[in-house]
């Protein structure tokens, strides 16, 4: 798929007038089609538009096995600003782009490559709006879906096994309760730590789509990346993956667990944690994490579990991340006991 | 300034429209072939205002249903005959989801969701009237947790609600403030009513029979908003609570013993007073301390400044539940006298050093026993059990709690 991105930009040629319509994305009403914002060349939603950019986190959320292309548009000549913690300032006009695909074999991921649903977040004057537009089943069109829906999808997983899943689409309100933070919603990945490669904000400010960047950056670890820190990689993907909701501000505000990666209270990262509305969730354990000992902490199970009532996140996925618990699982073993 | 007034008065008279909001709709919803679909989409399409109705029949619903938007009421035809079913549900921890202010649901019910009936989050003005949320498998540890559970909200009024089957709270309110809980039932849960981490609360004229333990009022650490105080249940009957328990262990109600009529931890000025408190195997009444360790130096485990009066008691105490109960019961004369009250008056803070319990336990009925514990911690197996004086002077009551006018006529339509 990147490969194809690539290819067909040189085939676009070189800095084409921008084609993205900003009066649309601003007015109060969604398009019915994702085409009428005009972000991509293509009507398969394959080539971004001039300007549309892609980029990468270091943790990205898990969903179900997608592929997730992610991109910015920028209103010409208005950049974002640098913050240390927290999102990006993003300007009026600003959007996020965040398509779901599926290639038919994960080993062979730039073949036969399925979107599902292309995610916008806008930034209206009033600030950030939610919109979710769902691909047809031949990948000519997509059209805005309010109220979700759930979707078949088959793969082969990166180890040669049949997958099939009841891909969710969220619904708008689902879309909000994760974007979320006390009374505005707000984009979750493009961090100045979460985008922190090594490159690629340098490459933002160079090409004057970031002010403000400093020399020294913070930086949230990849969660794959064997070479760093088993706490560090498992706490990133923790903050990723829970942590805006598990949040002082977020829809889990109210349980206590903040899984921040720079959370510094023992109890509130789930440390000897006791659950306060678990329910079922509990899984007969008494705490969140207890040191040392994975199958007796209550934040695994939930992780492994695909059943509604006891699994985190409550959706977003509806089956287990094995990689992602993996991790965690060898975290909360190397916690002191 | 006074011309200007009088210039904007006639504006508003010559256009009265645009002085008031948009005229309240009635969106109406029926069963069919897309439930999800069309009730979802009548949640996000609501303005400010609206009514949601929801005809009479059974909606199969497969993920969880939401509202956010502000001043929308649903309404159904009536709690048998407007059902929201659960049953096929895939995703989502709760059936029904408020998250936006003055709100009012009613005349419906919700089966079997997987998670929580329906909960309102970070709500003002939230009122759950004339409602059925139930499991209709029986008690199992697997049914939901809570049936009604607005948490982090503020002005909840819970009136003619019933619950059964929750495998934690039927009704549950967490970390909120200003709250009526009244003339509802609950029955067949772990616990019937439970108010936790709340503050300035009215429970009254409910029922709460079948369930492990009938009323509770706790508080936690580690939470936002701790610190549990002024709540009073009154004119309730908490008759035969005696269900074994069946919540999923590491679950603070997971450790009510069976048997429990009312339930106190760590709180401050709770009022339990003109209830009819019977046939509950255990405790009648039980005053405790959170009895865990714990590290948040904020919390206070005890409970204190409590009152007990006014309640009449029959047949309480005969099995109690709760780890050498029944040899307390022996010991005295067989059946336990109706209110315990651990006896924890201070506790050591993570801090350091020790702290005294800022008000006493009054018991103005009884009769009354204290397990004399002392410290936060010791357990109950350590108890030197004593009969409590009747107290003749009680402490005042907290102030009646009175929710805005509009919330209450909204909810009495």
């Amino acid at each position: 798929m990147k490969r194809l991105v690539a290819a067909a930009l040189l085939a676009l040629g070189a800095a084409p007038a921008p084609t993205v319509n900003t009066a649309r994305l601003l007015a109060a009403d969604a398009a019915p089609r994702l085409a009428d914002y005009g972000l991509f060349a293509d009507a398969e939603g394959r080539v971004p538009a001039p300007g549309v950019t892609l980029y990468t986190l270091n943790t990205p959320l898990f969903s179900d096995y997608a592929e997730k292309f992610r991109y910015v548009w920028l209103p010409p000549g208005k950049p974002a600003t640098y913050t240390a913690t927290g999102v990006l300032e993003f300007p009026v006009g600003a959007v996020i782009v965040k398509t779901f695909a599926y290639p038919a074999d994960f080993r062979a991921p730039d073949k036969d490559v399925r979107l599902v649903e292309t995610r916008l977040l806008v930034r209206r004057a009033s600030g950030w709006v939610p919109l979710s537009y769902v691909w047809n089943a031949a990948g000519t069109d997509a059209v805005l879906q309010r109220a979700g829906v759930r979707l078949p999808v088959q793969f082969i997983d990166a180890r040669g096994a049949a997958r099939a899943l009841d891909y969710a689409v969220p619904n708008t309100n689902q879309c909000k309760q994760c974007h979320q933070q006390g009374t505005i919603a707000t984009p979750i990945g493009p961090t100045a730590a979460n985008m922190n490669d090594g490159a690629q904000l340098q490459r933002w400010a160079a090409a004057g789509r970031l002010t403000g960047l400093p020399d020294t950056l913070p930086r949230l670890a990849r969660w794959d990346d064997a070479a760093e820190p088993v706490a560090a990689r498992a706490r990133a993907y923790l903050e990723v993956n829970c942590g805006h909701c598990h949040s002082r501000a977020g829809f889990a505000s109210n349980s206590g667990l903040y899984l921040q990666a720079d959370e510094p209270v023992p109890a509130h990262q789930g440390i000897n944690k006791r659950p306060v509305a678990a329910g079922r969730g509990s899984g007969g354990r008494s705490f969140s994490i207890v040191p040392g000992q994975p199958d007796a902490s209550i934040l695994l199970h939930r992780m492994q579990s695909s059943e509604p009532g006891v699994m985190m996140p409550q959706f977003g996925r509806t089956v287990a991340h094995d990689e992602g618990v993996a991790l965690v699982r060898a975290y909360i073993e190397s916690l002191p006991n | 300034m006074k011309a200007f007034a009088l210039s904007l008065a006639a504006t508003m008279l010559a256009t009265p429209m645009l002085a008031m909001p948009l005229a309240a709709r009635t969106i109406m919803v029926a069963p069919g072939a897309s439930d999800q679909e069309t009730l979802q989409t009548a949640l996000i399409d609501a303005k400010p205002g609206d009514t949601v109705r929801l005809a009479a029949g059974r909606y199969a619903l497969v993920d969880g249903v939401s509202l956010d938007v502000a001043g929308v009421t649903i309404s159904g035809a009536g709690p048998g005959k407007t059902i929201l079913d659960f049953t096929g549900q895939k995703g989502e921890g709760e059936g029904l989801l408020i998250t936006s202010n003055n709100v009012v649901i009613r005349d419906l019910a919700v089966e079997n969701a997987k998670g929580n009936g329906i909960k309102s989050k970070g709500s003002d003005g939230i009122s759950f009237v004339n409602l059925r949320v139930e499991w209709t498998g029986g008690p199992k540890s697997t049914n939901g947790a809570y049936g009604v559970y607005p948490v982090s909200s503020k002005h909840v009024l819970i009136d003619k609600v019933f619950v059964k089957g929750a495998s934690d709270a039927g009704i549950y309110v967490g970390q909120s403030q200003q709250i009526i809980v009244r003339n509802s039932r609950a029955e067949g849960n772990v616990a019937g009513i439970e108010i936790e981490n709340s503050y300035d609360a009215d429970v009254h004229h409910n029922v709460a029979t079948g369930n492990t333990g009938g009323l509770l009022v706790f508080d936690l650490p580690d939470l936002p908003q701790q610190g549990g105080h002024a709540i009073r249940l009154f004119r309730n009957k908490i008759i035969a609570n005696n269900h074994p328990n069946f919540a999923a262990p590491g679950n603070i109600v997971a450790s009510v013993p069976p048997g429990t009529g009312v339930m106190v931890m760590a709180n401050r000025d709770v009022h339990v007073f003109d209830n009819d408190i019977k046939d509950n195997a255990g405790n009648g009444v039980m005053i405790v301390a959170y009895q865990s360790a714990f590290t948040d130096k904020s919390y206070n485990p005890l409970a204190r400044a409590i009152a007990v009066h006014g309640n009449r008691y029959a047949g309480n105490g005969g099995k109690p539940g709760f780890p050498g109960g029944a040899e307390i019961a022996g010991a005295m004369g067989g059946a336990l006298p109706p209110v315990m009250w651990d006896g924890v008056i201070g506790y050591a803070p993570p801090t350091g050093g020790e702290r005294a319990a800022d008000g006493g336990v009054v018991i103005g009925d009884g009769p009354a026993f204290t397990l004399g514990l002392v410290m936060q911690g010791v357990p109950t197996t350590a108890a030197r059990p004593a009969l409590l004086a009747t107290a003749t002077a009680l402490p005042l009551l907290p102030p009646r709690i009175v929710l805005p006018a509009a919330q209450e006529a909204r909810a009495a339509r």
